[in-house]
């Protein structure tokens, strides 16, 4: 692993600023809007989580703005493994995906039995997807063999669950072990990398993302698997989602502009997107009131 | 709402693409005729002659522009020499307080003067918008600082300015080589006649507004325009005590020529064929953007443009392979749109000149690589192009082309990679990308080139001198250095 191609600091910072700039408007911003929504994994993680919650949410993944069909499903739901069951309950009969986050999210510090446990069990209780983390403490030891093999183990637990694989960013200190874990990841079987569980500062940032598409590039040329990428945590605007269509755009290619292979986990970017498409088509701002906040 | 719904499956299955995003222009004045701008106002030129300047992307005409004589070069030069008496021996805090007025002008018409670069000489408005304009605003910040405190920057040497500074500009980028040579010359303590390139006056003449914005006392600026006569009669005129020429070794050299024996100071920027040099240990991604900031940044109009790419060659493949890539995702087309990265060729001489030298390139045995582009039909356009099985003898190889068109030679060693960057009559620049510190240094040492990059190119401030080795000239510019021009240190 540490034969990995470095990354230049400044370099990948400038290219993500310069990316940023781009100015998207009219026809290309409701495309981009668009494929926010269709990406999108709704996500609830908190303590405070019920049925009822996640009841809630389902709903709205489903029709995020009753009334209007135009605007398409959600990609996935995404809540912690005991609430699995309430979402497959909710989503029945629709085409939301269910996924689970697992391996003891989102520190990762536990016994590899009861990751592997959490996430049989999770698929077992219906989750399609599972978000699991690395292990960053024997990442960041250097014992990447480890990190390696646990994946490989889950990865093996999902069976036919589709595998996202969180290297949690703003707790690896650079660009180079970005890379280095997004490569481990794709080795050991990752079917998306994801950036981070939201729960960490700093979450997802354009010029991680851009680090980890490069390694997706470069995967995919040795290996020819295509790898999907997940930006999470901190998104919340739609000028910020539609950055990360235009990194995706460039680094990767209108081949990735798909829910197989994109995803952006959000909480609270849903409504936005929504108000930001009235807005584009009908030249004003809605109030608030007429979206719902399920 | 069933056609919404129709239009929103069609979504799903179209490919991304950039509605187009131009800038606004309407905020923009520009004059149908200006004159020159010689003791503080605009006047009409003696020779009653007038030149139009075209904006190359459509090739339609912005303005007509004055051709001035010797007549009128005699009278700028007058009122500069007059205006020296003065602006000489004013309170340095004084002139420092001019300067960082027309730096501040810059700022507030930052949008307009980067419309204006762009319409005048082709360039994408995001490199007017976020290079030329914030960096000529800088340059005048940072020489008003250096203006009341030369007698610290040359402790023990009285620093004089020198008298009328003659300049000469090309248009490349036309503001900030304005910039470049107004701001330490004035800081010094010297008046100036500038003469801005003839396909790129526009922003000057802007200039020359802010100038008298700024109240900046009458004749301590004046701008001629004209071709290469007025430029020669500028140079030469015995009024003039020191001479800054920007632009191609050719004419360096005919400057040279003609003030040898006169006294007059001379510094000259001339042109490049810099080395990119990528080792095998280099983070690819980020040299790949390197390259094409190199070669591709203002269609490859830039003096210390990274032209020759040396690759090692065992990774000589796949960097090829993301560059190629890369080129396919460069937008090229209306300057004045905010998402296009590739704009117009300044002139159709020039254009011309391109196209001969890739069709030398070709001729001489050289693998020709172009992304598919459609170029607009009117203007003049040239597509990123790449060379590849390209040899030291090769024209595209030794000459400079000063245009969208990068050679790449592969080396093996370290040593073949200073000794094939070296061997080239010109020295502006060179770039090193390695992962290695030791080896930046290493070759920084033995690059002769005035400005080495280490994991970036083409990358400007004012605080850098900047300037070349052999044919690309003498003397530097930026930073301290750039004040020496301008003084008698004697």
């Amino acid at each position: 692993m540490r034969g990995v191609r470095s990354v230049d600091e400044v370099g990948a910072d400038e290219r993500a600023a310069s990316l940023a700039k781009r100015s998207i408007k009219k026809a290309s911003k409701l495309w981009a809007l668009d494929l926010a929504v269709r990406c999108m994994d709704l996500t609830t993680l908190e303590g405070s989580d019920t049925p009822g919650k996640v009841t809630a949410l389902c709903a709205k993944a489903i029709r995020p703005k009753p009334g209007d069909p135009t605007i398409p499903s959600v990609a996935a739901i995404c809540v912690y493994p005991a609430r699995v069951a309430d979402a497959v309950e909710h989503l029945r009969g629709s085409k939301v995906h269910v996924a689970s986050v697992a391996t003891a999210f989102p520190s990762g510090q536990s016994f590899l039995s009861i990751k592997v446990a959490e996430t049989e069990d999770a698929v077992r209780a219906g989750a399609d997807e599972i978000d699991m983390v690395i292990d960053r403490g024997a990442f960041l030891s250097g014992d990447y063999q480890r990190v390696y093999d646990e994946i490989v183990s889950v990865k093996e637990a999902c069976g036919k669950a589709h595998l996202k694989v969180i290297l949690e960013t703003g707790e690896l200190g650079s660009y180079d072990a970005v890379r280095r874990a997004s490569i481990l990841a794709m080795a050991a079987g990752a079917d998306f990398i994801k950036t981070s569980t939201g729960k960490v500062q700093p979450a997802a940032t354009l010029p991680v993302s851009l680090v980890m598409m490069e390694a997706i590039r470069d995967f995919v040329r040795e290996t020819g698997r295509p790898v999907g990428f997940k930006a999470a945590g901190g998104i919340r605007t739609s000028k910020q989602a539609i950055a990360y269509c235009v990194l995706l755009y460039e680094t990767l290619g209108s081949d990735w502009m798909t829910p197989e292979l994109f995803r952006l986990g959000a909480s609270t970017l849903l409504n936005d997107v929504l108000m930001q498409i009235d807005k584009e088509r009908t030249g004003v701002y809605q109030s608030g009131d007429y979206f719902t906040i399920d | 709402m069933a056609i919404a719904k129709k239009q929103s499956a069609a979504l799903a299955k179209q490919v991304f693409e950039y509605a187009p995003a131009p800038e606004a222009i309407d905020h923009v004045h520009v004059d149908p005729g200006y004159g020159l701008f010689i003791g503080g106002k605009m006047v009409e030129p003696h020779s009653k002659k007038r030149f139009p300047t075209i904006n190359p992307a459509t090739e339609k005409k912005l303005a007509e522009v004055s051709e001035a004589d010797a007549v009128d070069v005699d009278k700028a030069v007058k009122s500069a020499a007059r205006a020296f008496e003065s602006w000489s021996h004013l309170a340095p805090s004084k002139r420092a307080r001019y300067l960082f007025r027309i730096s501040r002008l810059i700022q507030e018409r930052a949008r307009e003067l980067a419309v204006v670069e762009t319409m005048d000489g082709g360039k994408p408005i995001k490199e007017s918008r976020d290079v030329d304009i914030p960096l000529s605003a800088a340059h005048f910040f940072y020489y008003a600082g250096w203006a009341d405190k030369l007698e610290w920057a040359f402790p023990n040497r009285k620093p004089r300015p020198l008298g009328v500074a003659g300049q000469v500009i090309p248009w490349n980028f036309p503001l900030l080589m304005l910039a470049w040579k107004i701001a330490p010359a004035l800081a010094a303590g010297n008046t100036v006649v500038l003469k801005p390139a003839e396909t790129t006056p526009l922003s000057a003449m802007v200039f020359a507004e802010i100038c008298m914005q700024a109240e900046l006392p009458p004749g301590v600026v004046n701008i001629v325009t004209g071709a290469g006569k007025t430029g020669s009669l500028l140079v030469e005129h015995p009024g003039v005590k020191k001479v800054a020429f920007t632009g191609s070794t050719e004419v360096g050299k005919l400057i040279q020529r003609a003030l040898a024996g006169t006294g007059k100071k001379l510094t000259l920027e001339l042109g490049g064929k810099a080395a990119n040099i990528v080792f095998e240990d280099a983070p690819l991604d980020q040299a790949v953007e390197g390259i094409v900031n190199g070669i591709y940044f203002n269609q490859g109009h830039v003096c210390c443009a990274g032209s020759r790419l040396l690759v090692q060659e065992s990774i000589a493949e796949p960097l090829m392979e993301k560059l190629k890539r890369r080129l396919s995702t460069l937008r090229l087309g209306d300057p004045l749109d905010k998402n296009t990265d590739i704009g117009a060729i300044n002139s159709r001489a020039q254009l011309e000149k391109i196209q001969g030298l890739v069709e030398s390139g070709i001729e001489e045995g050289a693998e020709l690589y172009q992304p598919e582009c459609q170029l607009p039909e009117r203007g003049f356009w040239f597509p990123p192009t790449l060379f590849t099985n390209v040899s030291q003898s090769y024209r595209i190889a030794r000459e400079e082309i000063f245009g969208p068109v990068l050679s790449v030679l592969t080396f093996r060693t370290p040593a073949e990679a200073v000794e094939k960057a070296n061997n080239t009559p010109y020295g502006l620049s060179a770039g090193v990308w390695t992962d290695k510190g030791s080896r930046i240094l290493w070759m920084a040492e033995r690059l002769r080139a005035g400005v080495v990059w280490a994991n970036t190119f083409n990358r400007f401030d004012p605080t850098s001198p900047f300037g070349g080795y052999k044919e690309s000239g003498f003397g530097r510019e930026g930073g301290i250095h750039g004040l020496a021009a301008y003084l008698d240190l004697t």
